[in-house]
């Protein structure tokens, strides 16, 4: 049983997707618990894999025991980097499909089934994405994972949700389609799909084949459209601010997340890090253009009025953090980029559960409607408050730590023009937030003079969001700070497969000491 | 080394403040025993603190390892004399600020005291956090969290100047911070961290190969990045906070807040670089003229405001210059005297901000210029300002003057004369702001006031729990000329270290 982890995560979400569609068809109201005892067990499973990948090390797992030398076998592969992600993938889904109970209850629309469905079928892809070890199994589940995001954005309420999501369609499309080729020429090259073997493959052309190179720029193409990344954002920031709230709050936590994954997955794993490094000279670009990324989503981000477009650019800017980390050739920005996938995932997770609660309980679309949120509603403030700090960058929170360790990467490798857009970045996230903390405190119009004495203080009534939207959105603010604090470990984790042989082709990356 | 012993108590020193949350939200509804929570968390803080002077005093060093946060370092505890110094500073002057606030707001009526309660008790919790701090991670933690905790303090009474001032504070030290402090604490952590980071005489970073302009630069990103310590030219959130109900001036503005900056300018000085690695660098002197500089402008300035609580802001950027500009001369004496410095001058300051607030509680008054004979109303209010004036100036009988007596003899070991004028020519101006307030208040300018007989009928001080404590105080200004021996033995057990 248990060396059949790897395919039950992928096989209880898509069972429980079948399930949650066909008994939906009867009663409406087993979706929901359907889908949460899903997650759930999702969750439990990557647990254990999690475990089984720290006790045993790399889990190679041949789907229908067709193991590689034989051929035609797809190969699941888990080493402690991508156990960690799928964990954070799964965690995010069952967060945020307890946070949609309220839909349910609702229950205006026919839809339900549906949403359960997609979002099952979601969860799967994307967890499939991080565990896959063949390249064209992850363009199918790729497409599998975009495929359900644009009918859950197409289901907002809002007419632009329709618009929104047809951009991101097409967008998404190309960016499919640009990643398929890239595989496609990298199958022509070296005639295998799987990503060992095509690594093997590369190393033994040493280099000199600009067939690989087309495909890997094709790849990496493909992936910036993906995630977002500056100036491939454009249809982000519509798409994840039309879509219905708990849409939004799986999707913008996860989706560039995965995107950045699979770019880090393809530079350690399948072309290896002295190919891309050293081969390629491509690093000093990627890294200007992450800075460019992250000054220009905060910039953009202290230009919106809505608080989830503000979200929205903050998610360009982070994903410039990760790209520029990744790209630096350092060991400290790579382990940041890694970990700051994690810490994203739920300081977003935070700050999109926020921003549904204050939708659905207060009407909140505007960051000047928030005023009197301490007052009215403290809890969902307090979760908040926690996810904002985090963005900022305040110790014991997870943000804290990664933009200490991309910073070290940045000091160690020279990469200055990185750290200062960093510092940047933080202190505008400071002005961003403190913003909505002081709209929040004082209210639209704060009173003049030195008025506002006792009685004043019990005009508004606490109306606070009920127990299954607070219950996920309190649990990833302590999964924030548990981050934070257990940091050294997760650290010490993804260091196993960067420096173990787990991971191939490390030379530029193992070693603390980093090229300094 | 010093002898270390493992133990918990600093953990529990720092939580007792952070627990009182929890009777303080509890008993919202009834406001004595909100208050009594406060009280009693103040005791037994002060109890837990009190608890490990013996034996910090006989050279040894507590230390207590919380998590290790990252793979080198570690959120620690570490109690020294330094340490030890500021922590009874704060926690003994918490339960007196506590006294005060009571009478303080109840007197005005405020609105939001439980709030006002909650977020002092947090205060309180980073600040022991800070004096305790076993590292430069551990400090920078509870630096943050104590710029967070005091913001709704600082913003309390929610209208339009409240918001400038607690935008300014923010932006000041959040901004300085995140731009200066952190980059520089990165920095250290590439160059060093395989030291944890951890205060030591002889300073982690002595022994890294750090030299020469990139030594300076450092070394002034973090005095500039703890802004909390005032230096100029990020002084101006200070006067700025001072919209804060009065209690939170006083504790916050003159002891907690704005002494922690200078704490951890004085770590960094005394454990990040180490006395002896500076000396040999040769750059402090820098910061030592940013500071003197400091000290005479406040100075000048503080004589044209007529609002008190901003003169008295002013006042305190001079003042914490001065610590700063004592550590950065390197010398033994000059280091123990701004440490000391950070007990006299707190004992000194609060004493005169609980004197204005007295003054507002009862009379309404603001400005300097309105209150000419009001010592014939507020007699004990204006002899308690007197002597915490002539403790903040450096006059005998208060402990003002034996710090400022080991800054300047410390300036003259540094062999700078221009220096030690700084240091008297500031004492003077210091006089010339604060004295007169004083003077007028018994003999005033009007004659019709000053011919009216004094008698003790005619007197309406504010509610005793504002005064009271400000009486304490003023005596313990004048406890602390007569017995500043377990002070100076703390800090000179930091210098003693190095030497």
């Amino acid at each position: 049983m248990a060396e059949q982890y790897p395919i039950i995560v992928l096989l209880v979400l898509l069972f429980g997707a079948l399930l949650v569609g066909l008994s939906g068809m009867v009663d409406r109201r087993v979706c929901f618990p359907l889908a949460v005892t899903a997650l759930s067990l999702a969750v439990v499973v990557s647990v254990g894999i999690l475990q089984q990948v720290i006790n045993g090390g790399v889990i190679r797992y041949f789907v229908g025991g067709w193991s590689r030398p034989v051929g035609i076998g797809i190969e699941l592969r888990i080493d402690t980097i991508n156990a960690l992600v799928l964990l954070t993938i799964t965690t995010v889904g069952l967060l945020t499909a307890i946070f949609s109970f309220r839909r349910v209850q609702e229950d205006k629309t026919e839809k339900t089934p549906l949403f359960y469905v997609l979002y099952l079928l979601l969860i799967m892809g994307l967890s499939g994405m991080v565990i896959s070890g063949d390249a064209f199994n992850l363009y199918v589940l790729l497409e599998v994972s975009s495929l359900t995001s644009y009918a859950l954005i197409a289901m907002g309420k809002s007419r632009r949700a329709a618009t929104a999501a047809f951009s991101y369609i097409i967008m998404g499309t190309i960016g499919a389609s640009f990643y398929l080729l890239g595989v496609g020429y990298l199958y022509l090259r070296t005639g295998t799909l799987n990503m060992m073997e095509i690594h093997q493959a590369i190393l033994a052309l040493d280099g000199s084949s600009s067939t690989i190179v087309v495909a890997f720029v094709l790849i990496l193409v493909g992936l910036m459209i993906k995630m977002a990344f500056f100036p491939l954002f454009g249809w982000l920031p519509n798409a994840y601010s039309y879509c219905p709230s708990s849409t939004s709050c799986v999707v913008a936590p996860l989706m560039t997340k995965v995107g950045v994954y699979v770019m880090i997955r393809m530079m350690l794993t399948v072309f290896g890090t002295e190919w891309v490094f050293e081969n390629l000279q491509y690093a000093q670009w990627l890294v200007g253009m992450a800075i460019v990324a992250i000054l220009a989503g905060s910039v953009m981000a202290l230009a919106q009025v809505e608080l989830k477009k503000m979200f929205c650019y903050l998610i360009v800017a982070e994903v410039g953090y990760m790209v520029g980390g990744a790209w630096m050739a350092n060991h400290w920005g790579m382990v940041g980029a890694i970990y700051h996938i994690m810490s994203d995932a739920f300081m977003t997770l935070c700050m999109f559960l926020a921003a549904g609660i204050f939708l659905k309980q207060a009407g909140v679309v505007r960051i000047d409607q928030l005023d009197g949120m301490f007052r009215k509603m403290p809890v969902t403030m307090a979760g908040f408050v926690v996810g904002a700090l985090a963005m900022i960058g305040i110790p014991p929170t997870c943000g804290f730590f990664s933009k200490l360790y991309l910073i070290r990467g940045g000091m160690e490798s020279g990469h200055w023009g990185y750290v200062v857009a960093l510092l940047i970045s933080s202190l505008v996230n400071a002005v961003l937030f403190f913003r909505i903390f002081e709209i929040a405190y004082f209210g639209k119009k704060p009173a003049e003079g030195h008025g506002h004495h006792e009685n004043h203080s019990t005009v508004s009534v606490i109306k606070e969001a009920n127990v299954s939207s607070l219950v996920p959105l309190l649990a990833s603010a302590a999964i924030i700070v548990l981050l934070g604090i257990f940091n050294s470990d997760i650290v010490e984790l993804i260091e196993r497969a960067l420096n173990g042989s787990q991971v191939i082709g490390m030379n530029v990356l193992s070693g603390k000491g980093g090229q300094g | 080394m010093p002898e270390v012993i493992q133990t918990y108590t600093p953990l529990w020193a720092c939580l007792t403040a952070l627990l009182a949350v929890i009777p303080i939200l509890l008993l919202r509804k009834e406001s004595f025993l909100r208050e009594g929570a406060t009280f009693v968390a103040g005791v037994v803080m002060l109890g837990f603190v009190i608890s490990m002077v013996p034996e910090v005093l006989s050279g040894k060093v507590l230390e207590c390892t919380l998590v290790q946060i990252t793979e080198d370092v570690p959120i620690k505890f570490r109690v020294d004399g330094l340490g030890m110094l500021f922590a009874l500073v704060a926690s003994s002057l918490w339960i007196v600020t506590s006294l005060y606030s009571v009478g303080y707001m109840r007197g005005l009526k405020e609105h939001s005291q439980t709030r006002f309660f909650v977020f002092f008790a947090v205060s309180l919790t980073a600040t022991m956090g800070v004096a305790f701090a076993g590292n430069l991670l551990t400090l920078y933690l509870f630096y943050e969290m104590l710029s967070l905790a005091t913001w709704p303090l600082v913003t309390h009474h929610q209208d339009k100047e409240a918001r400038g001032g607690g935008r300014k504070y923010l932006a000041y030290l959040l901004g300085t911070s995140v731009g200066f402090a952190l980059p520089a604490l990165i920095f250290c952590y590439v160059k060093a961290s395989a030291t944890g980071l951890e205060f030591s005489a002889a300073g982690f970073l002595a022994g890294t190969g750090i030299e020469g302009s990139v030594a300076l630069v450092l070394l002034l990103l973090f005095t500039f990045g703890f802004s909390k310590a005032g230096l100029m030219p990020f002084h101006s959130w200070l006067p700025g906070a001072m919209v804060a109900p009065t209690p939170v001036s006083a504790l916050l503005h003159a002891v907690a807040v704005v002494k922690v900056g200078v704490f951890c300018i004085i770590r960094v000085f005394t454990g990040v670089f180490g006395l002896e690695f500076l000396k040999t660098l040769d750059i402090a002197i820098v910061v030592s003229w940013i500071a003197a500089f400091t000290v005479i402008t406040s100075s000048l300035i503080a004589l044209t405001q007529d609002n008190l609580k901003r003169r008295l802001a002013f006042s305190t950027i001079g003042q914490l210059a001065y610590i700063i500009l004592g550590v950065s001369l390197l010398e033994d004496r000059a280091v123990i005297g701004s440490m000391a410095h950070i007990a006299m001058h707190a004992v000194g300051k609060i004493t005169l901000f609980m004197c204005a607030g007295a003054i507002f509680v009862a009379t309404g008054k603001k400005y300097v210029s309105q209150m000419d004979g009001l010592g014939r109303k507020m007699p004990l209010t204006f002899i308690a300002f007197t002597i915490g004036a002539l403790s903040v100036i450096g006059l005998p009988p208060t402990g003002g003057l034996i710090s400022k007596f080991y800054l300047v003899t410390g300036a003259m070991d540094a062999g700078q004369p221009l220096l030690v004028t700084v240091f008297l020519v500031s004492t003077l101006l210091n006089a010339a702001y604060l004295l007169p307030i004083a003077y007028h208040a018994f003999f005033p300018k009007d004659r019709q006031l000053s011919s009216q007989p004094f008698s003790w009928k005619s007197t309406a001080e504010a509610p005793w729990a504002a005064v009271l404590p400000l009486c304490v105080t003023s005596i313990l200004a004048i406890v602390l000329f007569l017995q500043p021996q377990v002070l100076l033995k703390l800090a000179s057990l930091m210098v003693g270290d190095a030497g």
